[in-house]
């Protein structure tokens, strides 16, 4: 029954929207075919229907204050969403730092709504059962900069600040393998299994940093943001976890969104 | 209550072409969670209706994943026509959620 759907679905996408051969952003013929069934699963990607609950909780009164997040600024003016997304992480004066996209928007559920970190912070990743709400909030949040350029300002010393402190986060070397970001991602044709995993270091691969984020796996079937991938690798890495919407993933992040300046921004992904 | 599908209609000529995304965990009854087994939940039926007539059911199993997507086309079905879906899970709940069908590019 599944199998039916899944192939009457590519039939009706292959008839509606011919996939475009010059997407495949490498000459392997394996990769070439994950991007294809990629493009084809992107057509009805479960992203979106985190996206519609993530709009909800974005309008609807919640928290002990009971407003919505309508009057957050993400650095565009109070409730712009709109673009908002391909400029983040940016300087906010307002707590001087620099802030991604999760790590604003756990900010605006805490001055706005009055929700407290300690309890968004104990579970803030996605599960098979439960989907923390900034995870939805984020995936609607980036929805709305899909088909953007990435402008991530670099123009406030706190911002160059963060980016050089990223940068040195990725190249720092420790833990029980002594790793660093940069041993998988800092070399060109790395692979782990049969992923090939882009250097950030090079601007034309520094988007793949952001691009698909946030991303639908659909292994397990849960929503994740780049918050939750960052974590990852640094597990992975047997790093120290570091702090859910800390400074130092706002750095990080600006590193790598920095380094993938002026590239377009797609939009939500779906993985494996 | 359950979170809203996401709904996309668009018409060819005189076939709509529609894609349902359904927010549903679908539970196999098979998964354990803290050494418990997690109770069978999910989609038993699923109905299509355009402007009020039906046109497509399905009877799924627990074999369908997580958060499911159905496409479907629909003959005699043009722009403005509206498209509704309701599925019931096997514990009675049930959404429905509405589209009007687009003009195709």
């Amino acid at each position: 029954m599944r199998r039916a759907l899944m192939l009457s679905l590519a039939a009706a996408i292959a008839a509606a929207a011919p996939w475009s051969p010059a997407k495949a952003q490498t000459e392997d013929p394996v990769a070439a075919d994950f991007d294809k069934f990629r493009a084809i699963m992107e057509q009805a990607n479960p992203a979106e229907l985190f996206e519609v609950k993530g709009e909800q909780l974005w309008k609807t009164p919640r928290g002990p204050k009971k407003t919505s997040l309508e009057k957050c600024d993400l650095g565009l003016g109070p409730g712009v969403v709109k673009g908002a997304y391909a400029q983040m992480p940016r300087y906010f004066a307002d707590v001087d730092r620099v802030m991604d996209a999760e790590a604003r928007i756990v900010h605006c559920m805490i001055t706005l709504q009055g929700f407290k970190y300690e309890d968004l912070a104990k579970r803030p990743f996605s599960s098979a059962t439960k989907t923390p709400d900034p995870v939805s909030i984020t995936t609607y949040v980036a929805a709305q900069s899909a088909g953007m350029k990435l402008a991530p300002s670099q123009s406030h010393p706190k911002e160059k600040e963060a980016y050089e402190t990223g940068k040195a986060i990725f190249f720092y070397r420790a833990g029980a393998y002594d790793f660093s970001c940069a041993s998988c991602h800092g070399v060109d044709n790395q692979r782990i299994r049969t992923q090939p995993l882009p250097n950030f270091t090079k601007p034309e691969q520094a988007i793949r940093a952001v691009q698909g984020w946030p991303g639908y796996r659909m292994t397990g079937g849960v929503m994740h943001t780049l918050q939750w991938r960052l974590n990852d690798c640094f597990r992975q890495q047997r790093f120290p976890e570091p702090d859910y919407a800390s400074e130092t993933l706002s750095a990080l992040l600006t590193y790598l969104t920095a380094n993938a300046q002026g590239q377009e921004y797609k939009g939500l992904g779906i993985k494996r | 209550m359950p979170d809203p599908m996401k709904i996309r209609a668009t018409v060819q000529g005189d076939v709509a072409d529609v894609r349902v995304l359904m927010a549903h965990p679908m539970e196999t009854g098979q998964r354990k969670q803290g050494g418990k087994v997690v109770p069978l939940h999910f989609i038993q039926s699923i109905t299509a209706q355009l402007n009020g007539k039906t046109v497509f059911r399905a009877d799924i199993s627990q074999a369908i994943s997580r958060n499911p997507v159905f496409a479907f086309k629909v003959k005699g079905a043009k722009a403005g026509d509206k498209i509704t879906v309701t599925w019931k899970d096997n514990k009675g709940e049930s959404r429905t959620d509405e589209t009007t069908v687009r003009g195709g590019s």
